[in-house]
């Protein structure tokens, strides 16, 4: 039974970590740059994608590609952000027509980047294997590196977390995401400020698609789209511009997800969705939101 | 004297040109452009029918891939019993519902969330189909009794007009005043004595009817369907960019932008099949950046233009 | 006859008591003025009585029958008008077809399309709007925009109208216009509840005046009894 149990919550915490760490990504670039970032999951997409090349055709480890990973796709956020969305955000007539006009061109961007993925990999599913060996734990038994997942996602975001509190780039952020209008007035440099927002972003989605490359899946250039829609759930979830709801949400999924898969393969997006659905209907500002 | 001679100008214009389309299967060499012509209404219909809904609303629907898939595989459930002409109607009633339900639900909310779950939509039906099929029906996929090239450009012919026919009619009622009011001011709309949640519910599931249908339609054209060739997202991105591209405020504008989109993608995909997409991808960041009011503001704009050019001496207030 | 009677009116945001036991009522026929400084709850009782917001608890009723908690569209259709602090328009709309918009929805009864065209003029000549019917409503200035809302709120045929400080903004020729057009609104029979700040239009042409302030009603009466009331002049300099 105690077996069983763990079995689940522990299976539930390694997916549910990964969904935190995408989820956190997401909500920066909704929640403070007011993206709607659609193309969140071609991110998570890439980083795997990276993870892979680098593995089997240089042999670096993926840990250890994280250290190039991270500023990589940190830069690649932060550009794009800098050379379109700022001037989108100028150009649009009010937050309202910006968030559609943003939303809209990440849509775009969700071709670009699974297009350049078909193109660069081509379509054939891909995947590696590191750190394969089993674990165990209390009677269950786990991959190596699924736990090895795990500890990275709860480490990154707590870093983040940390981050946030304790830097003054953090209390930016924070700044931002409350009042926009006020930060700008204190003097924070909004449109520096919404690009780091975005860069994080992406670099979280790239660092969960690292993980989620070390976990054994089959790496697809339309992987995606379904990591878009957890991202989106699980904010919605733990309520917007919550990073500790993001968490708390990714977990939660993690565990419907594990459950659900258990037992019914195929369905745990559309039990997300259900989750979905009752949160707009009963509390769409989520389990910690306002 | 430009004006009134406008006028007459374009029924007449739109009246040779649907004889044209209508009679098209009997002047042509080949099936080759039969096939063209029918690709290119699917997705004029496409593009139409969103521009009822999301153009004046501003609330933007990235569903249309899941009416249209709920179409096709309505028709592959159907086809080997019933005719097309009966199908392609029950295809976008299908669609219809789940878009009223869909509506129901979501449209109370703000149009973000509106926007987040219908973008999933086609994900969710999908997985949902191809659970399905594996665990209840036991085969993923089905064969589909298809029709011949010219009944399906007659049915996709037929659809066109049905829809331009109601975008033209909903557009002149007060229903189009009301879905206008309403990406304005909801509140104000609402307080003029607009019932703003059945508008919208209605609205967008009268916009799915027609993908509906034109998914049933079309897929009387392919052999083989399962859940992932019917519900591809490509088909939501298509109508959004073409509807983007052309613009929506006159009628013909996201006839254009569909039209050259389709003959686009028609001349792009044998050649260069990814690169395309990524051109298109592009072409969105472009327009939505450069060109907000798409092809049709860049010709408004030269209209007026000429217009104000035109009348040198006069002044206006 | 008592139009509109509101009992025992409680709204609160989260910690914020907008409105609290608000009681009053307006005549048929009269035009009655709401004024209080900034955040005293006016607009606030208009949502309510609109149907924009819901009530805590309290009555509200409109002709006898109970409105709280109805849906804006089905208020208007019984017969109250309103219009916005912050002026709503349709921007890309054209006068006429807002005043069409109101005519359509707004009635209880609506017409046939050529009898509402001509009732829609009719309604724009009374505001003086007629000559700028095909104007977009994103050009007129301030003053045209306030009347369009006001166009609006006439073509659904309202008894009780709500102006929610229709002056605000206005030089005093463009107040002067707009006391004119209220005088004539209720010489049509209808009655008019509104939120002013300009104190010497309030004073001039409204028959009674409610002061309300953080959430509480605190005065009611003549408007030369509250010019004289002190609790009314402290609330008021004191701001």
């Amino acid at each position: 039974m105690v077996v069983q149990f763990l079995d689940i919550a522990i299976g539930g915490l390694l997916t549910g970590g990964i969904y935190a760490l995408i989820a956190v990504g997401f909500g920066l670039q909704y929640g403070v740059a007011r993206v709607l970032n659609i193309a969140h999951g071609e991110f998570i997409m890439l980083g795997a994608y990276c993870t892979w090349t680098l593995f089997t055709s240089v042999g670096v480890t993926p840990l250890v590609s994280m250290l190039f990973c991270a500023p990589f796709f940190f830069a690649i956020g932060f550009v794009i952000y800098r050379i379109y969305y700022t001037p989108l955000r100028k150009s649009s007539e009010s937050p309202a027509v910006f968030e559609g006009n943003s939303m809209l061109a990440s849509f775009g961007l969700l071709f670009v980047v699974q297009n350049l993925a078909l193109i660069t990999w081509g379509s054939p599913v891909k995947g590696y294997s590191y750190l394969a060996f089993p674990i165990q734990l209390s009677g269950a038994v786990f991959s190596a590196n699924r736990i090895v997942t795990l500890i990275a996602s709860v480490f990154l975001g707590s870093a983040f977390y940390v981050f946030l509190l304790r830097t003054r780039i953090g209390k930016a952020i924070r700044a931002a995401a409350q009042d926009p209008g006020a930060a700008e007035l204190m003097g924070v440099r909004i449109n520096r400020v919404l690009a780091l927002c975005f860069g994080f972003g992406v670099m979280m989605a790239a660092l969960g698609g690292l993980l989620l490359s070390m976990t054994s899946i089959m790496l697809s250039p339309v992987m995606g789209m379904q990591y878009t829609l957890i991202a989106i759930i699980v904010v919605v979830l733990g309520g917007l511009g919550n990073i500790k709801g993001s968490f708390i949400g990714g977990f939660i999924l993690g565990l419907v997800g594990y459950i659900v898969s258990s037992s019914q393969p195929g369905l745990s997006m559309v039990a997300y969705y259900v989750i979905f659905l009752i949160l707009l209907l009963v509390r769409p500002t989520g389990l910690l939101g306002k | 004297m430009k004006s009134s001679m406008g006028k007459w100008f374009s029924p007449v214009i739109l009246i040779v040109l649907l004889l044209l389309l209508v009679a098209l299967p009997a002047y042509v060499p080949s099936e080759y452009t039969v096939i063209l012509i029918t690709n290119i209404l699917m997705y004029v219909v496409l593009t139409l029918s969103w521009a009822i809904f999301s153009g004046p609303t501003g609330y933007i629907s990235l569903a249309p891939a899941a009416f249209f898939g709920v179409g096709v595989y309505a028709s592959a459930i159907l086809s080997s019993d019933l005719p097309l002409p009966i199908v392609a109607p029950i295809g976008g009633a299908a669609s219809f519902v789940l878009a009223y339900l869909v509506g129901s639900l979501t449209l109370r909310l703000r149009g973000m969330y509106f926007t987040m779950f219908t973008f999933g939509l086609v994900e969710l039906v999908r997985n949902s189909l191809h659970w399905w099929e594996v665990n209840i029906t036991g085969t993923v996929g089905r064969l589909i009794i298809a029709a011949d090239n010219t009944t399906v450009f007659y049915a996709m012919v037929a659809t066109f007009l049905a829809v331009l026919f109601a975008s033209y009619l909903i557009r002149r009622s007060k229903f189009g005043l009301a879905l206008r009011s309403i990406g304005e001011s909801e509140e104000a709309a609402a307080h003029s004595g607009v019932n703003v949640n059945r508008v919208k519910v209605v609205m967008f599931a009268v916009s799915a009817f027609f993908m509906g249908a034109t998914g049933a339609t079309m897929s009387m054209r392919w052999t083989y369907i399962d859940p992932t060739l019917a519900f591809s997202i490509q088909y939501s991105f298509m109508p959004v960019l073409m509807a983007i591209f052309g613009g929506m405020g006159h009628l013909y504008a996201p006839v254009t932008g569909a039209t050259i989109f389709s003959l686009l993608e028609e001349f792009l995909t044998t050649k260069f099949p990814y690169y395309y997409m990524l051109l298109f991808g592009l072409t969105m960041l472009v327009v939505i950046l450069f060109m907000p009011y798409g092809l049709e503001g860049v010709i408004e704009k030269w209209r007026k233009k000429i217009k104000t050019g035109l009348r040198d001496g006069h002044e206006t207030t | 006859m008592k139009l509109l009677e509101v009992a025992g009116l409680n709204k609160h945001f989260g910690g914020l008591a907008a409105c609290t036991n608000v009681d009053f009522h307006v005549e048929q026929g009269e035009i009655l003025g709401l004024i209080g400084p900034n955040g005293a709850g006016k607009t606030t009782i208009f949502n309510l009585i609109s149907g924009a917001l819901t009530p805590d608890s309290g009555a509200i009723a409109f002709k006898g029958r109970d409105i709280a908690g109805l849906k804006p569209h089905e208020i208007t259709r019984m017969g109250i008008g309103r219009t916005f602090q912050s002026v709503k328009i349709f921007s890309k709309m054209s006068v006429f077809e807002h005043v069409l918009l109101g005519h359509h929805f707004g009635k209880a009864k609506p017409l046939k399309k050529k009898e509402a065209k001509e009732e829609a003029e009719g309604v724009l000549e009374f505001v003086e709007l007629l000559k700028m019917k095909d104007s977009r409503a994103m050009d007129l200035i301030l003053a045209n925009q306030k009347r369009l809302e006001v166009a609006r709120a006439l073509a659904t045929e309202p008894e009780l109208l709500l102006l929610d400080e229709v002056m605000a903004g206005l030089n005093p020729t463009e107040v002067a216009q707009a006391m004119e057009l209220a005088k004539r609104i209720r010489e049509r029979g209808i009655t008019i509840l509104m939120i002013e700040h300009v104190m010497k239009a309030i004073m001039s042409i409204c028959d009674r005046i409610i002061v309300l302030h953080h959430g509480e009603k605190i005065a009611e009466g003549v408007p030369e009894n509250i010019s004289k009331n002190k609790t009314v002049i402290e609330v008021y300099l004191g701001e």
